[in-house]
């Protein structure tokens, strides 16, 4: 038996950020598919890089959290809300679609 | 010869093949992902939602004429209709009809295993909305159009949502169906139906031979240039007129022919077929090489429309 309880998922990480991503249109990136994810970059006030994820996959919340720590320190991005609705990717899977839709970011 | 990529309209996703399908940079979104316009039933079950529903709508120009256009995914649900994304479907539907600019045709990129079962009758009332909506539309003498090539095919309600549209584009690597092979299997046996059998699934609802039956109006590669040709083909103006190509009039009297050339096929097949069914029934179409369809490509196929189809 496991505490967590049935449903899914929320985790929410704020890092303060360095590199400000002004005004810019919303960019989506994968699908909501099995071992997939989708990504969504919105602008946010203020400094921090905000990453909120729903996922169907419960109890790797330490994971998920070296994944966006690892990203925000690869773009150190700032004023940015990344939005996730995953079902089940792999940590390697996250990353890429994570950076996937940095390199779709129209600055 | 002027060779180009292929893209796979199959691999694409929704958004791909929209982006590809009409002309560049066109498409404008009506509820995009960031207004979060999701499923409010998905998140009870402790299934993620997708933040557009797993379809995109909104309009764009096709060849310079404004379309309409929506986008299923297959891969979110197997493109199954919630009541959200059935809801977007018939919006983009009324908007041809209410809306202040009224679109040349309305375009679907079918995808889908029909009702969303997860949301159950609300998602059995959106089809059936849908379908209302597009005979609303069609009834308005604007054209719509249904493309299938997706992966997961075309099934259920939105398999019969395409047959209640002008024009239906396939590729041969589409399907085209009502009950899903999976169901069919569960509810008649293996016996008589058996899903994993990849070559009876496709010569009974592929493309080639929903082509050969009349159920597919064009049969084209699995290619999205050659699904963007197609939609501009179908809604094109007749010879030298200026006006949209109108849509087919739906009346008592086109709907009992209709009627009578399903009996006619029901009626074609005899009833013991020695060898498999679907060959036998292209034979008696006036394929004379009907043995080989499976292994033709389009092009070839294409040569050889029976004379007997749209029985």
């Amino acid at each position: 038996m496991t505490d967590i309880p049935v449903g899914l998922e929320t985790l929410r990480f704020v890092f303060a950020g360095h590199r400000p991503t002004g005004v810019f249109a919303p960019v989506l990136v994968g699908v909501v598919g099995s071992g997939n994810l989708e990504v969504l970059l919105e602008p946010r006030e203020g400094s921090g890089c905000e990453l909120h994820i729903e996922t169907s996959a419960r109890g790797f919340g330490s994971i998920w959290e070296a994944v966006a720590r690892d990203f925000h320190e690869r773009h150190q991005l700032a004023g940015i809300r990344v939005s996730v609705n995953d079902m089940g990717a792999t940590p390697a899977v996250v990353s890429l679609r994570l950076d996937q839709a940095v390199t779709e970011l129209v600055l | 010869m002027n060779r180009r990529t292929t893209i796979s309209f199959a691999e694409c996703t929704a958004r791909e093949r929209l982006a590809l399908l009409v002309d560049a940079n066109s498409f404008h979104e009506w509820l995009p992902p960031a207004q979060r316009v999701t499923s409010t039933h998905l998140a009870q079950l402790g299934v993620p939602s997708a933040f557009d529903d797993g379809v995109a709508i909104g309009h764009a120009q096709l060849a310079g004429r404004t379309v309409f256009i929506a986008a299923q995914e297959g891969e979110f649900m197997g493109g199954g209709v919630g009541e959200v994304h059935g809801a977007k479907l018939v919006g983009m539907l009324r908007r041809a009809i209410t809306g202040t600019e009224r679109p040349h045709a309305v375009l679907i990129l079918a995808e889908s295993g029909g009702v969303r079962l997860h949301e159950a009758n609300a998602g059995l009332i959106a089809v059936s909305e849908v379908m209302r909506a597009l005979l609303d539309v069609r009834s308005a003498g604007i054209r719509v159009v249904v493309l299938i090539g997706g992966s997961n095919g075309c099934f259920g309600g939105m398999g019969i949502v395409a047959r209640c549209a002008d024009w239906v584009v396939m590729s041969d690597t589409g399907r085209l169906a009502m009950s899903g092979p999976e169901v069919i299997e569960a509810s008649h046996g293996v016996q008589e139906y058996d899903s994993r059998d990849r070559a009876l699934v496709w010569r009974t609802s592929g493309g080639k031979h929903r082509w050969i039956c009349g159920d597919c109006d064009v049969l084209v590669e699995d290619d999205v240039m050659a699904f963007r040709e197609a939609a501009i083909a179908a809604i094109s103006p007749d010879g030298d007129s200026s006006q949209p190509r109108p849509a087919t009039l739906i009346t008592l009297e086109s709907l009992e022919q209709e009627h009578a050339l399903l009996t006619a096929r029901l009626a074609l097949l005899p009833d013991h077929v020695v060898g498999d069914e679907a060959v036998a029934l292209w034979k008696l179409y006036g394929l004379g090489n009907a043995g080989d369809v499976a292994e033709m490509n389009v092009e070839s196929l294409l040569t050889q429309r029976p004379t007997g189809s749209q029985i």
